[in-house]
């Protein structure tokens, strides 16, 4: 298991070196000159030069990447452009929120999808199946922002039952809840149509083998072959997936974000990506990744938990 | 004859008999999920439409008229104007052509150069096998959304740069569904007799290799190319499409957007029209490749 562990930690650990690598060059060749982005194009030659000083931007690039990787480890990640507060304290300021966001969707996409995709399956090739298919693939085929909007128009503007802006500022539960219920609602629908396809397909291969048939023959009731003997193991295939679809998540919250107006990591850096601020687009990618690899390992490990037989070695 | 002659005799017999393979292997896969077929026929009308619509849309699409303003849905413009009085059914026909060539053009080169590497790296193998597929799980590792906003922001919004930025996305997916099947097909008796007979790699791979694994890579495009019309639609949706006053999907539901409250039709129609392109892909991809690949059925 420690063996296990490591070995992927090292995985994520040369993942995220080369992304870091990635991010480190694709903020380098961005368009235009930082210091002017700041300063504006009407600034002085000199307080070009000594912002370019300021922000590291005059050393050699393998001085600037150096320091770079280095800031990451200890947690410096710079100076936010735009604000002059530090990127890791303005990222931190909001990443609560889009955690809130992604977690409860995952929540939801799972407690709709599993049992559906469960449903389907056992009702295989007649009605309950097919509409459940059609629905998931529609559920799908929805860009995060179209079903955002239509969330929006129906519930929000013309009910009136939840509030169109989702400041995500509320003191009390309640009013967490309503700040939260639309945007989790759209992103979880989305989230259960993947998961009701993968527990579907995941689920007709467990209901094929042979243990399954003695569990019958045995006399055991459904509810318990269905429950207890095939959902545990169907649920491998679901947590990979999840673990995959995770970067859907990410770009489905940002949308989800914009069009409730939710603060949140997807808000931070459409306003950076509009403001050129360099420092934190960079922080941005650097925390983007950071979370698809943690969430990858954590993926990894998972299956151990749910399956007993799987071995780390 | 000559031998160069033989030579690309048998080259066209080659490609003829890929070709028919390909064909008949998709043919099959269609014919035994009549889903797909439905998906087919819809792409293809909302592809009509859209090569058809400088003749079918019934106004210019750039036409500002702003005593028309934020009209509803009339017999005169069926789906109602925008806030520049422009006609929306005439700027969803439009609009239908930018989401299609963006994403037929990411996809057909991400097709290309995805299969390329992933082909690659399976025959090749080894130290090449594990290199490039590590550079495509770094890429894969990166939301594909983030990873096409932030090229776009880079490189500036244009038809040609997300064209780049979706195909970027695109790439390291289909470099795995070619390289798994490349592998398994590396070693059977066809190729190694081909070996023994001379035949270069270049021939073996886009000869013999190619034909045996395009059918899962063309179904792989349909459903990629859904994915493509989205991810467009939501860059343009964040303001990083093609820039006004070209009507694009995704902007006109950003500009419906900003009108919600009182002119909700104007996010509504295009909404629908991706809505529409989406589900019809993903039904025919879904379709084809639970015919190709069973043990995949309902799985994205």
């Amino acid at each position: 298991m420690t063996a296990f562990v490591l070995k992927r930690l090292g995985f994520a650990v040369i993942t995220l070196f080369a992304v870091l690598t990635i991010v480190f060059f694709i903020v380098r060749i961005l368009p235009g000159d930082p210091a002017m982005a700041i300063l504006g194009d009407q600034a002085s030659q000199e307080a070009l030069v000594a912002l370019r000083a300021r922000l590291g931007l005059d050393q050699p690039l393998y001085v600037q990447y150096v320091q770079f990787l280095g800031g990451v480890i200890v947690g410096d990640w710079g100076v936010s452009m735009v604000s002059g507060r530090p990127v890791i304290q303005e990222i931190l300021k909001v990443l609560p929120a889009t955690l809130e966001l992604t977690i409860v969707s995952l929540i939801l996409g799972a407690a709709v999808g599993i049992p559906l995709g469960v449903w389907s399956a056992v009702r295989r090739n007649k009605l309950p199946d097919y509409i459940t298919r059609m629905a998931s693939l529609l559920g799908l085929s929805f860009p995060a922002f179209v079903s955002a909007v239509l969330l929006l128009l129906v519930f929000a503007i013309q009910l009136r039952w939840f509030p169109v802006i989702s400041s995500g500022q509320g003191t009390t539960l309640g009013e967490r809840l309503r700040d939260l219920a639309l945007p989790a609602i759209n992103l979880g629908l989305i989230m259960a149509a993947y998961i009701t396809r993968v527990a579907r397909s995941a689920m007709l291969e467990v209901l094929n083998q042979d243990y399954v048939r003695t569990a019958y023959a045995k006399g055991l009731a459904f509810a318990t072959i269905i429950w207890r003997h095939c959902l545990r193991n169907a649920m491998i295939p679901v947590v990979t997936v999840v673990g995959l679809y995770l970067g859907i998540l990410i770009g489905n919250s940002v949308l989800t974000e914009i069009v409730f107006n939710r603060p949140g990591l997807g808000k931070l850096i459409i306003g950076a990506l509009n403001q050129r601020d360099y420092t934190m687009l960079q922080g941005m990618m650097v925390i983007y990744t950071l979370i698809v690899v943690l969430v990858n390992l954590l993926t990894d490990l998972t299956y151990g938990l749910i399956d007993p037989r799987i071995k780390y070695s | 004859m000559t031998q160069a002659t033989t030579a690309s005799l048998s080259r066209a017999a080659y490609l003829r008999s890929a070709l028919a393979a390909t064909g008949s292997g998709l043919l099959r896969a269609f014919n035994a999920n009549k889903t797909s077929w439905v998906g087919l026929g819809v792409f293809l009308i909302v592809a009509a439409l859209a090569i058809l619509a400088p003749w079918i849309a019934p106004y210019d699409p750039l036409d500002q008229n702003i005593l028309f303003r934020l009209k509803p849905p009339s017999a005169e413009h069926w789906f109602g104007t925008d806030y520049y009085g422009r006609d929306t059914l005439s700027r969803i026909l439009w609009g239908a052509r930018i989401s299609l060539a963006i994403g037929l053009l990411a996809i057909g080169s991400a097709m290309v150069l995805g299969t390329l590497i992933g082909m690659i790296a399976g025959y090749y193998g080894g130290r090449t096998d594990i290199i490039i597929m590590q550079i495509m799980d770094v890429l894969l590792a990166f939301p594909s959304l983030i990873l096409g906003l932030i090229v776009v922001a880079m490189l500036g919004p244009s038809i040609a740069n997300l064209v780049i930025a979706i195909a970027l996305t695109a790439i390291p997916p289909f470099a795995r569904i070619a390289r798994a099947p490349t592998i398994a097909v590396k070693n059977r008796e066809f190729i190694e007799a081909g070996r023994a007979l001379g035949y270069s790699d270049t021939r073996l791979m886009f000869g013999h290799i190619l034909p045996n694994i395009a059918p899962e890579i063309l179904v792989m495009g349909s459903l990629w190319l859904a994915t493509a019309i989205r991810v467009e639609a939501s860059l343009a949706f964040i303001g990083l499409g093609v820039a006004p006053p070209t009507a694009t999907w995704g902007g006109m539901i950003r500009e419906g957007f900003e009108n919600i409250l009182d002119s909700f039709w104007l996010a509504l129609f295009p909404s629908i029209a991706i809505l529409i392109v989406v589900f019809a892909l993903n039904l025919l991809g879904d379709g084809l490749r639970d015919a190709i690949d069973p043990r995949l059925r309902g799985e994205e």
